[in-house]
């Protein structure tokens, strides 16, 4: 049995039918091919698979698509404006808070979500908000840093980095 | 890892969801947050013939202060909800929340959700026994107001019938004698409490203690009440080697568990140092 669902994603509105067992993040990556959202462990702990339902931060393997009926998600390919990287995307970029990279949309989903609450984090909030989301090889040094220089960007106007190629 | 299939029904009443798992006869489950029960779905531990989702029931969510000055919390406020609400002003749950999980899992995962769940080591769970909470229940037969201390009845389980919908869980009003705190021993990489003891002092006019309610997760096959730490806290002075001699007894009577994580002497060692530690905390509050 499927259930037709309606929703925006990225700020487009989307319409599918899903299996109610059907995850969001398998919609979000199979049903409508975007693919930056990743699966680190499918069991709720390292946050690889992290998108805002509503402006929230959430775990997509750990949520129905039928939980998102009409809902606003956003993925980490509705965070720039057009070629232009958002505060953090460029932070990440300049601080060199990714190495293999599998991890840094679910990082930066939820970085942003810290900055849409707390315009100006200490290191300690910073580590703190990550706490869900696990990064295997860049060390979580550069990340803090690169969350710590967003919230310095935007903080400043939102001078943010065109992409170079 | 994909869960067995099951039907689904979003709840567009709280009759609805009542009528449904009425119907259901215990193969129909509740979905609020799905924090707890899609890792089970998924990982095959646990399954369902159906899910009514009550994600939208809006009556079941947010925090509102009764006319006796008792804290009314929806069964469908989140942890972030909670967090924001004036429930923060009790310290022991202030102290708790942050300790959830993580953000993502906060933003999601509901009271009600905690409070049914019934895991062993839930943190809400605790600071809802020192704080003396009720929990309201309905179901197609009526409502009824189960007190938090003999709700929870074992690892996940519930005094609560099949059939019922936890609506809203009922703090007491904040008192000026009061002072509450939280100190728990997480496992590292769960987050979950090995040890956590929920404190709440109640204090005399020339500062001695006149009572507490002390309850420990993590700890035992369920929350419990601490009582013997609670007798031995009333009537004692505040000095250091009184709140821990009271603090020794945090597992008397309890059937300690021991895992990989913490064997159960380590367990039990613990469970005196966290409870005196929250103890402590919540003193200090009251200057
Ligand atoms: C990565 C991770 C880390 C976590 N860490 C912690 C932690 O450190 N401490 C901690 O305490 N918890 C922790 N949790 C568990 C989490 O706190 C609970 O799972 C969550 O709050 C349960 O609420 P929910 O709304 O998600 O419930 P759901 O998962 O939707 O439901 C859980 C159970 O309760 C039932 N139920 C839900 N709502 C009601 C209701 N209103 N009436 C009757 N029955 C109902 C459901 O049928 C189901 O059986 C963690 C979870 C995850 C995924
Ligand atoms: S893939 Fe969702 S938390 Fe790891
Ligand atoms: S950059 Fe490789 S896991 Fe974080």
């Amino acid at each position: 049995m499927s259930e037709h669902i309606t929703f925006v994603v990225n700020g487009i509105p989307r319409e599918l039918d899903v299996e109610p067992r059907r995850l969001l993040v398998q919609a979000l990556r199979e049903d409508l091919d975007l693919t930056g959202t990743h699966v680190g462990c499918d069991t709720s702990q390292c946050g690889a698979c992290t998108v805002h339902v509503d402006g929230m931060a959430v775990k997509s393997c750990t949520m129905l698509a039928v939980q998102a009926e009409g809902s606003e998600v956003r993925t980490i390919e509705g965070l720039a404006d057009g070629d232009t990287l958002h505060p953090l995307q460029a932070a990440f970029w300049e601080k060199h808070g990714l190495q293999c990279g599998f991890c840094t949309p679910g990082m930066i989903m939820t970085a942003a979500d810290l900055l849409a609450r707390n315009a100006d984090p200490s290191d300690d909030e910073i580590r703190h908000a990550i706490d869900g989301n696990i990064c295997r090889c860049t060390g979580y040094q550069n990340i803090v840093a690169a969350v710590r220089e967003a919230a310095r960007v935007i903080r400043s106007g939102g001078a943010t980095v065109a992409a170079q190629g | 890892m994909i869960p067995a299939a099951f039907d689904y029904q979003r709840s567009a009443t709280l009759d609805d969801a009542l009528k449904a798992i009425a119907d259901g006869g215990g193969t129909v489950k509740l979905l609020a947050g799905g924090q707890s029960l899609l890792p089970l779905l998924k990982l095959r531990l646990g399954s369902a013939d159906r899910l009514v989702d009550i994600g939208r029931l809006g009556e079941l969510k947010g925090v509102r202060r009764l006319p006796d000055g008792r804290l009314a919390i929806g069964a469908m406020t989140t942890y972030s909800e909670l967090a924001a609400s004036s429930a923060r002003h009790y310290g022991v749950v202030a102290d708790a929340l942050p300790t959830i999980g993580d953000v993502q899992v906060r933003n999601r995962g509901t009271v009600g959700g905690a409070v049914a769940h019934a895991d062993p080591a839930s943190d809400l769970a605790a600071c809802f026994l020192a704080l003396d909470a009720e929990i309201v229940a309905r179901s197609v037969r009526g409502e009824r107001t189960i007190p938090v201390d003999g709700f929870f009845t074992g690892p996940f389980s519930t005094a609560l019938a099949t059939d019922e919908l936890i609506t809203e869980v009922r703090l007491p009003g904040p008192r000026d004698d009061a002072g509450s705190a939280y100190a728990s021993l997480e496992q590292p990489a769960s987050g979950y409490a090995m040890v956590g003891a929920a404190v709440v002092v109640f204090v005399a006019g020339d500062g001695s203690i006149e009572g507490a309610n002390v309850a420990l997760t993590g700890v035992g096959p369920h929350p419990y009440r601490a009582r013997a730490v609670e007798a031995a806290l009333a009537g004692s002075d505040r000095s250091a080697a009184s709140l821990a001699a009271a603090a020794a007894h945090a597992t008397d009577g309890i059937d300690v568990v021991g895992d990989i994580h913490a064997g159960r002497e380590y367990r039990t060692a613990m469970a005196a140092v966290y409870t005196r530690r929250a103890i402590e905390a919540a003193l200090a509050r009251l200057g």
